[in-house]
């Protein structure tokens, strides 16, 4: 079944890319549909900002997670590196399980 | 240097999630969309099915299509090279091709590409294996990582209000879904957000 998922977004996300090589230009150049596609992937990563450190098994829970993505969000306000937002998140949890 | 950084947190977030290491690699090899790949990723690491997960990669990639559109102008691909473009359609070879002067579009998106694919898959596999060596990714906060990569995604793209107002959008509507929906569908649910821009002229 993972297999089966990989292997399906991966054709899927190819034959999108495709799609905009091949197909007559003006199908897809809409202003509508080019601020549309600007604009999703803004709240689709914002809702993962959200699933991935909040939700639990159906509810959304406070833990160490949290405290990670508090840590990594600080650094990300000063615009630090990526590696460092990543491993300072990570850590700030690693660290924050060990005490509890 | 960022995409090193990326792909190695990839390889590493992939392996967390539940996904062997060859899969983390097949991943970046025939999908290599980072935000794609991390969004496939998080849904399976949170429990969730193969249709949201293959769901959420997709609707993260449709912003290919429209940079294909652009690049097609751009660079000339026919035959053979169009599937080989097609693939290298990213948000790197994008924005290197269209700033390129005019002439240079074509060597500055086969130049990104190309080394942006070696690059991306290489930082893929070490990250995976790292992870994979590495044992509890709980107890190393590895399952942390994943969201603070997504915000270090998102904090550039906030440019302006209506970009943000989407943010906080998306996020309100996957917090309130959470509790009723599979994993998974939340994320889905906050991209119906961008409605409004499709219907508004």
């Amino acid at each position: 079944m993972l297999w089966l998922t990989v292997l399906a977004a991966c054709a899927g996300c190819f034959l999108l890319k495709l799609a905009g090589w091949s197909v007559p230009r003006r199908w897809l150049d809409r202003p509508r549909l080019q601020r549309a596609a600007v604009l999703l992937p803004v709240p689709l990563l914002a809702a993962l900002v959200v699933v991935q450190a909040f939700a639990g098994d159906r509810a959304l829970v406070l833990d160490a997670r949290a405290a990670g993505l508090a840590v990594g969000g600080a650094l990300v306000l000063a615009r630090a590196p990526f590696l460092l937002v990543v491993v300072a998140a990570a850590g700030t949890a690693a660290a924050v399980r060990a005490l509890a | 240097m960022a995409v090193g950084a990326y792909g190695l947190s990839f390889g590493a977030a992939a392996v967390t999630a539940g996904l062997s290491t060859l899969q983390a690699c097949v991943l970046s090899l025939l999908l290599f969309t980072g935000a794609s790949q991390f969004a496939l990723v998080g849904v399976v690491g949170a429990g969730g099915g193969a249709l949201a997960a293959v769901a959420g990669a997709l609707l993260l990639g449709t912003r290919n299509t429209l940079y294909a559109v652009r690049l097609s102008s751009l660079v000339p691909a026919r035959g053979l090279r169009r599937p080989l473009a097609a693939q290298l359609t990213i948000d790197e070879t994008t924005g290197m091709a269209t700033a390129a002067p005019p002439g240079l579009a074509t060597t500055a998106f086969w130049a990104t590409g190309l080394s942006v694919y070696v690059l991306w898959n290489l930082a893929t596999l070490l990250g995976a294996v790292g992870a994979a060596r590495l044992g509890d990714p709980a107890a190393l906060g590895l399952d942390a990582a994943v969201p603070a990569a997504f915000l270090a995604l998102l904090a550039p793209q906030l440019r302006t209000r209506p970009l943000a107002a989407a943010a906080l959008a998306g996020a309100l509507v996957a917090a309130l879904a959470v509790p009723f929906v599979p994993p998974g569908v939340p994320v889905l649910l906050a991209g119906l957000v961008v409605l409004p821009a499709l219907v508004r002229r």
